[in-house]
C-alpha cells in the first residue's frame, strides 16, 4: 500500500474513458451521499448472446476525489465484455490490483464503485424479473 | 518545454527565500559550533543566534518582552498553552479560545480537557469573525488564557485582536496568547499595539525555513517550559539552538521588514483580481471567509464550487502544475471536512467543494493570469463528469 496515488490511478483520473451516461441504458443508479463527499452514478447496457448476457457498456459520473473516479472509471472498465455472473465477482481487491495500489483512507471508494456495480446487476435482475411475469 | 509551474499553496508553507538559504548555508557547513560554548566556535554561532532574534524582535515591535526559539508553530502554540495553564493552575483552570484555530491549539486544548481544565470554544460568524458579547460572556474569574488567532489559515479572516486583548485585559486577570503564523510576511504584526502576551510565530510561513519558529513572551508572564533540559533559551526552552534554522529565520525577517509593503499590495491586488474573475467566470462558485479585503489575510482565496469535490480540483490543477489546497474531507486523514469551514456553517456537500488559492512574494502577474486561465476548464471539466451538476 502506497501513501501516494499510482501514475495509474492519476492517468485514469486525468482521461477517464468511461465517464458519461448511455443514453438507451437498461439500468441506472447511484450509490454514495454527497454529505459524505462522494457520489457515483452508473448507467448500463447488456446485451444477450445466445443463453448469456453480457456487458455491452457502462458509464460513470462521479462527484468525489481522485480515487473516487480513477476507481470508477477502472470499475467500468473491469467490467465491460463480462458476463453478468462473472461480473458478480468482482471485488474492491480487483480494482485496488488494477489502480496499483492506493493510499488506505481510499480504499472505501474502490468499495463504493464496487457497490454501484452490485446495485445495477441487482437493478437488472429485478427487472428482468419484472417482464417476465 | 518544461511544464509551467505555479505555486498558489502559500499558507501551506512559503518557497524558501535564496538570500535565506545564502545566509544558512555556512551555518550548515563551516560554522557548526554549538552557541553554548565559549570558545571561538560557540561566540561565532551565539552571535549569530542573538542578531536573528534581534531581527525577529524588531520586525514585530518586541520592546517589553523576549522571543523564545522553537521548532515552529505547533511547538509554541503547545507551549504557550501548556505553559500558561500549568505555572498559573493556582489561578484557575478555564481556558478561551475559537472554533477555528489551527488542530495545533485545538488539540493542545483537549488533550487540557483530558488533564482537568476547562475550555470553551468560541463560535464564529459566516465570515470566521469571533463574536465581542460571547467572548464577555465566556470570561470568569478562573479563566487564566485567552487563545486567538490573528490571521485564520484556510479562510483567511483577520480576528479583531487588539480589541478582543483590550477586552480580555479590562474584564479578566487572563493571559492572551495569539497564534500569528500566517499573519506574519503578510500584513503588519505589532506586539505592541495588539497588547498581547504571547504571540507564536513560524519561519516557514514567511519565506524561512521548516522547523524553526518561535514565541514572543512579554515580561512579567508566568510560563512553565515545555521542554526541560540544559537550560538553553534562558531555561526557558531546551535543546541545543537549531543555529542554521534560527538564522534562517533572522534573515527573513529582515527581508520582511524590508519588503513587507511591496509583498503586502502585491498580494492584495492578486487576491482580488482571483475572487473577482473566479466569481464572475465560474457560476454557481461561494467566496469563504471575509468579503471585504481589508479584514482578509492578504493573498488568501476560499472557494466553495458547487458540484465537484475539492481534492479533484486540486489533482485535476496539478496536472496543470498549478498548486493549491482544499478543505474537503477526501484530502484529510480523517475524512471529515476542515472544522473551519463546519464552523461557518456550510453544509458538507459545500464544504466538500472548497478549494483555498493563496498568493506569496515569488507569484508573478503572469502566474495569475495563468491560473486564471486553466482554473475555469478544469471546473467545467470536472462538472461535465459529475453527478450533482447539471449544466
Amino acid at each position: 500500500m502506497s501513501e501516494l496515488y499510482s501514475e495509474k490511478l492519476i492517468e485514469h483520473f486525468r482521461n477517464p474513458k468511461n465517464a458519461g451516461e448511455i443514453k438507451d441504458a437498461d439500468v441506472r443508479v447511484t450509490v454514495g451521499n454527497p454529505v459524505c463527499g462522494d457520489v457515483m452514478t452508473f448507467t448500463m447496457k447488456v446485451r444477450r448472446e445466445k443463453d448469456k448476457e453480457i456487458i455491452e457498456d457502462i458509464k460513470f459520473k462521479t462527484f468525489g476525489c481522485a480515487a473516487a473516479i480513477a476507481s470508477s472509471d477502472i470499475l467500468a472498465e473491469l467490467a465491460k465484455g463480462k458476463t453478468i455472473e462473472e461480473a458478480k465477482t468482482l471485488s474492491y481487491k480487483d480494482i485496488v490490483r488494477e489502480l496499483g495500489g492506493l493510499p488506505p483512507v481510499k480504499v472505501h471508494c474502490t468499495q463504493m464503485a464496487v457497490d454501484g456495480l452490485k446495485k445495477l446487476i441487482e437493478e437488472y435482475e429485478r427487472k428482468k424479473k419484472r417482464n417476465h411475469c | 518545454m518544461d511544464k509551467r509551474k505555479v505555486y498558489l499553496d502559500n499558507n501551506s508553507t512559503t518557497p524558501l527565500d535564496p538570500r535565506v538559504l545564502d545566509v544558512m548555508f555556512p551555518f550548515l557547513k563551516e560554522k557548526w559550533g554549538n552557541p553554548n560554548n565559549i570558545h571561538v566556535w560557540g561566540r561565532e554561532a551565539r552571535e549569530a543566534v542573538e542578531t536573528a532574534r534581534e531581527n525577529i524582535k524588531r520586525m514585530i515591535n518586541c520592546r517589553d518582552g523576549n522571543v523564545y526559539f522553537t521548532s515552529g508553530g505547533t511547538e509554541s502554540n503547545n507551549w504557550a498553552l501548556k505553559g500558561i495553564a500549568f505555572a498559573n493552575i493556582d489561578k484557575g483552570k478555564h481556558i478561551i479560545t475559537t472554533k477555528i484555530e489551527h488542530k495545533c491549539v485545538l488539540n493542545t486544548c483537549k488533550w487540557l480537557e483530558k488533564q482537568g481544565f476547562e475550555v470553551t470554544y468560541l463560535n464564529v460568524d459566516r465570515e470566521g469573525f469571533i463574536d465581542f458579547d460571547e467572548l464577555e460572556d465566556a470570561l470568569r474569574k478562573d479563566t487564566i488564557l485567552v487563545s486567538i488567532m490573528l490571521a485564520n489559515n484556510e479562510i483567511g479572516t483577520l480576528e479583531p485582536v487588539r480589541e478582543a486583548c483590550e477586552l480580555v485585559k479590562d474584564k479578566s486577570n487572563a493571559y492572551f496568547h495569539t497564534d500569528a503564523c500566517q499573519a506574519i510576511g503578510k500584513m503588519e504584526v505589532d506586539v505592541e499595539s495588539l497588547g498581547v502576551d504571547l504571540m507564536t510565530i513560524s519561519a516557514h510561513k514567511f519565506y524561512g525555513p521548516k522547523g524553526i519558529g518561535a514565541l514572543f513572551i512579554r515580561n512579567g508572564v508566568k510560563i512553565d517550559p515545555l521542554l526541560h533540559g540544559g537550560g538553553q533559551e534562558k531555561n526557558m526552552r531546551s535543546g541545543t539552538e537549531n543555529v542554521a534554522g534560527i538564522v534562517g529565520m533572522g534573515k527573513a525577517a529582515e527581508l520582511v521588514m524590508k519588503e513587507l509593503d511591496a509583498d503586502k499590495e502585491k498580494l492584495r491586488r492578486f487576491q482580488k483580481m482571483i475572487i473577482e474573475e473566479i466569481l464572475e467566470k465560474v457560476k454557481r462558485t461561494h467566496l469563504n471567509g471575509p468579503s471585504d479585503l481589508e479584514k482578509r489575510l492578504p493573498g488568501n482565496v476560499n472557494f466553495s464550487v458547487e458540484g465537484v469535490e475539492g481534492e479533484s480540483i486540486v489533482m485535476m490543477l496539478d496536472d496543470y502544475g498549478i498548486a493549491v489546497s482544499t478543505g474537503s474531507a477526501c484530502s484529510s486523514k480523517q475524512l471529515i471536512p476542515s472544522h473551519v469551514l463546519m464552523a461557518i456553517g456550510l453544509k458538507p456537500e459545500v464544504a466538500h467543494g472548497s478549494v483555498r488559492i493563496s498568493a506569496g512574494r515569488f507569484n508573478t502577474d503572469e502566474d495569475i493570469a495563468y491560473f486564471l486561465e486553466v482554473f475555469p476548464g478544469v471546473i467545467s471539466k470536472l462538472r461535465s463528469i459529475s453527478p450533482l451538476w447539471q449544466g
